[in-house]
Parts: structure tokens; C-alpha cells; sequence
């Protein structure tokens, strides 16, 4: 299984039947092919839409159904289409249940950078401070690493998607709670130990007494 | 019907130098004639309030890469590397916006409102500069309204007096353009008989709409 498919198969076990979610562009969006059977989660599509599903096949494909990235999508029975202010007070008015982000660094705060490396990378933020400061839960998945360098870090070197602190980390090491206390080393994945964690880490990390394997979905 | 206008007399009313708003997210509810016909007309100088700006070729990337955006105001350029080429090329300047905020700006200016106040961007790059005011337990950004000369606006239907209908995702930015700008001007798939668009599906009022652009024959 590769590091994504793992991270995936693991941010799948957050959901709970009638979930509003929102899954960010790249790893996260992955997350939909792999939730527990008997989980029936809303997917919303900042652009303007509850109830997207992916495109049911080829040669489907209308102009008026698309996701944020501007691909074709299809839609559940009893989706629902709105505008990008009501989609944004969905958002931010504390109606969705859970974001599933990528990242590009966290801190021992809890907090989260992912839209910027200025002078190299400068995408704009698109719907991302907004998710991260509205939905009630905040999950971010991402590699532990980036070409070997850690990316959970002391503080994020990178510009911050938001202050507020995430509440989970889901990487293809380990997953991390970070908490008012800092950040907690919940499992670790299969095969992986607690010192390659712990190394493969600049923050510092809380470690109770028995880390868990990471269970993953089916 | 007076509001309806050949696409070449809507468009040579944008002056150079017009600040617009432009509906649609990545291409998808962006008027696509009256992007074609700017480009035609070689309108310059132009501020441009949009989503963002969709990938080269497509939407409002037709309007970047004919070089005739001075500004854009955008929560996103990442799909469009003609954007981020000309941003560091110091060629265009570009105000990222978080997508919410962009959203409620439109809606605050259209609405009547003095701003509004958005836990978005509290204690991040955005904040610079603008003023925080605290609510209970809770920091805001205060945020201004966002307004524009012109709003080009993308519908599924339009009847002959202007009602606006729209469909799925295509929805996005367009009413709240149409609510924010001294001039609309709407373009639609198809433009129906009065009393087709049934009242409670109309996304946009006929009287918002300044200029509908006719549609060509096809057959007939």
C-alpha cells in the first residue's frame, strides 16, 4: 500500500454516519474511496454544492456540475446547489462537521501552513483559512516528511493558514492529537516504531505509555 | 426587448481601465462570449474581481493571457501559471483574498453594508494591516466591501426581461456580482419567453440586470 493510500484508509475511520465533510484538492480527496461501509458522509464542494459524488462514468460529464478544481463531478439524490456565500456560511457558520486538509507544516501549537512557500510557490489560499478557521473539525493529512525534512515542526517556518489549532494529524508515520499541552502521539503506523517517529519529527512530541498500531479501513 | 444588446455594443461599453467582477469558478458560470469579445476589443488596464483565474485558455484566463489585466482581486491562482508568471514578472498585480472573505466583500458591497467582521485570517499574513475587533470570546478581521463598475454574469436561463436562472455549480459568484457592481451585464445559455423561469426560481431579479446579450440564429 503507498504512504497515501495508508493516510487515506486512516482519516476514513474520522467519519461518522451524516457527516458534512469537506475534503481539500490531492490526498484528502482520496479519503472518499475508502470510507467504512455503512458510513453515508455529505460531501461539499466549496464552489457551491452538498451531495457531490465523482463522476459516475465517462461521456457524463455537464459544464454545470463541477468540483473546486473545475472538473466534472456527479451529484448524490438530494444534493443541493447554493452560492459561494451561502457556501462559505456553511463553512464558517459552524455547520460542517469536518475538513480533511493537506499540509505543508504544523506546529507544536497545532497549527497549520498550506498555502504558501513565498518566492516559490504562491497559489493563493482559495477556501483554505476559511475551512480551517469555521468546520468543527480539522483533520490534516500529509507525508511526515518532505524529501527527508521534517514538517511537523517547533513552529512553521511557512506563513499560517490559520491560528487556530488542527485537531488531528494524520501522516504516513503516525497519527498526532495536537492538545493544549502540545501535540500527542496517538498510533503509529504498521511498522513503523516510536524513535523513527520521534526522529523523523523537529517537534516535540508526548508519548504515553502505549502507542497503538494504526488501524486502518478496509 | 430594450435590455437586449449584440454582444459587441455590451462589451464597448467597458472602458480601458474598468474595474470588473466575473462570475464562474474555474471556467464553470464564466460569461463566455462576453470573455471572447474583450479579448476582441483589446480592452486594457483592466482590474478583474473573480474566483480565480481558471488555467490558461480557459475563463478569465483568456483575459490574462491577452495581457489585459492591470489587477486582479482572487482567492486563487495556483491553476494558472500565465498569473503567477506575470505577478513575479511585476506585469500584474495580484490581492489574494480568502475565498469567504471574497465572497462576503461582494456581498457586503451589494448589500449596503459597511463591511464585515470574519474570523478568516486572524493572526495570518491577511490580517496586515486591517483592523480586528473583538466580539465576545472571539477576534474578527474587519473586512470592506468590494464593488465594481461592471459585473459580467453567467446564467443557464434568462427570460426576455433579464430574470436570471442558474444551475448547480455554474451559481457560484454570479448573484452576488449582480448585486455589486453599477453595471450588469448578464449572458445566458438560452434566453426564454417571460413566465418560462417560474418566479421562485429565479437566482437573480430582472431589475438588477442592466444588459442581456442577444443571442446569434443558429437556424431559422
Amino acid at each position: 500500500m503507498d504512504e497515501k493510500t495508508l493516510i487515506a484508509k486512516r482519516v476514513a475511520l474520522e467519519f461518522k454516519d451524516g457527516d458534512l465533510a469537506n475534503l481539500g484538492i490531492g490526498l484528502p480527496t482520496l479519503v472518499a474511496h475508502h470510507l467504512p461501509a455503512g458510513i453515508d458522509v455529505f460531501f461539499q464542494s466549496e464552489n457551491g454544492i452538498i451531495g457531490m459524488q465523482a463522476l459516475p462514468q465517462e461521456g457524463l460529464a455537464w459544464n454545470d456540475l463541477t468540483d473546486a478544481g473545475g472538473s466534472p463531478i456527479g451529484a448524490i439524490p438530494g444534493a443541493a446547489a447554493f452560492d459561494s456565500a451561502l457556501s462559505f456560511g456553511v463553512i464558517r457558520g459552524g455547520h460542517l462537521d469536518v475538513t480533511v486538509l493537506g499540509g505543508l507544516q504544523v506546529d507544536e501549537q497545532g497549527q497549520l501552513a498550506n498555502w504558501m512557500v513565498p518566492g516559490k510557490m504562491v497559489p493563493g489560499m482559495g477556501g483554505a483559512m476559511d475551512l480551517v478557521s469555521g468546520a468543527k473539525r480539522v483533520i490534516v493529512a500529509m507525508t511526515h516528511t518532505a524529501k527527508g525534512e521534517p514538517k511537523i515542526m517547533k513552529h512553521c517556518t511557512l506563513p499560517l493558514t490559520s491560528v487556530r489549532r488542527v485537531d488531528l494529524v494524520v501522516t504516513d508515520m503516525a497519527v498526532i492529537e495536537p492538545t493544549a499541552d502540545g501535540l500527542v502521539l496517538k498510533e503509529t503506523a504498521p511498522g513503523v516504531t516510536v524513535e523513527q517517529v520521534l526522529a523523523a519529527t523537529e517537534a516535540t512530541l508526548i508519548v504515553p505509555a502505549q502507542v497503538p498500531v494504526m488501524p486502518i479501513s478496509a | 426587448m430594450k435590455k437586449v444588446v449584440t454582444l459587441a455594443d455590451a462589451v464597448s461599453r467597458i472602458p480601458d481601465g474598468a474595474v470588473l467582477m466575473i462570475g464562474g469558478f474555474m471556467g464553470a458560470g464564466t460569461p463566455p462570449r462576453l470573455i471572447d469579445e474583450l479579448v476582441r476589443q483589446g480592452k486594457r488596464d483592466l482590474t478583474v474581481i473573480g474566483n480565480d483565474t481558471a488555467r490558461p485558455g480557459v475563463g478569465i484566463g483568456k483575459l490574462i493571457a491577452a495581457k489585459l489585466v492591470r489587477r486582479v482581486i482572487t482567492s486563487h491562482i495556483g491553476t494558472n501559471p500565465e498569473t503567477q508568471r506575470q505577478m513575479i514578472a511585476g506585469e500584474t498585480e495580484v490581492e489574494l483574498v480568502p475565498q469567504g472573505t471574497l465572497a462576503e466583500r461582494i456581498r457586503a458591497a451589494g448589500f449596503g453594508l459597511g463591511g464585515v467582521l470574519t474570523p478568516t485570517g486572524v493572526g495570518t499574513v491577511v490580517a496586515e494591516g486591517k483592523r480586528t475587533v473583538e466580539i465576545g470570546e472571539r477576534t474578527f478581521l474587519l473586512e470592506l466591501p468590494l464593488k465594481a463598475d461592471f459585473a459580467l454574469v453567467n446564467a443557464k436561463r434568462a427570460d426576455y426581461i433579464g430574470n436570471l436562472e442558474f444551475a448547480l455549480t455554474s451559481r457560484n459568484f454570479n448573484p452576488l456580482m449582480a448585486m455589486a457592481a453599477e453595471t450588469v451585464i448578464a449572458e445566458s445559455e438560452d434566453i426564454v419567453p417571460v413566465g418560462v423561469i417560474s418566479p421562485d426560481a429565479v437566482g437573480v431579479p430582472n431589475v438588477l440586470v442592466d444588459h442581456l446579450v442577444g443571442k446569434e440564429r443558429s437556424h431559422g
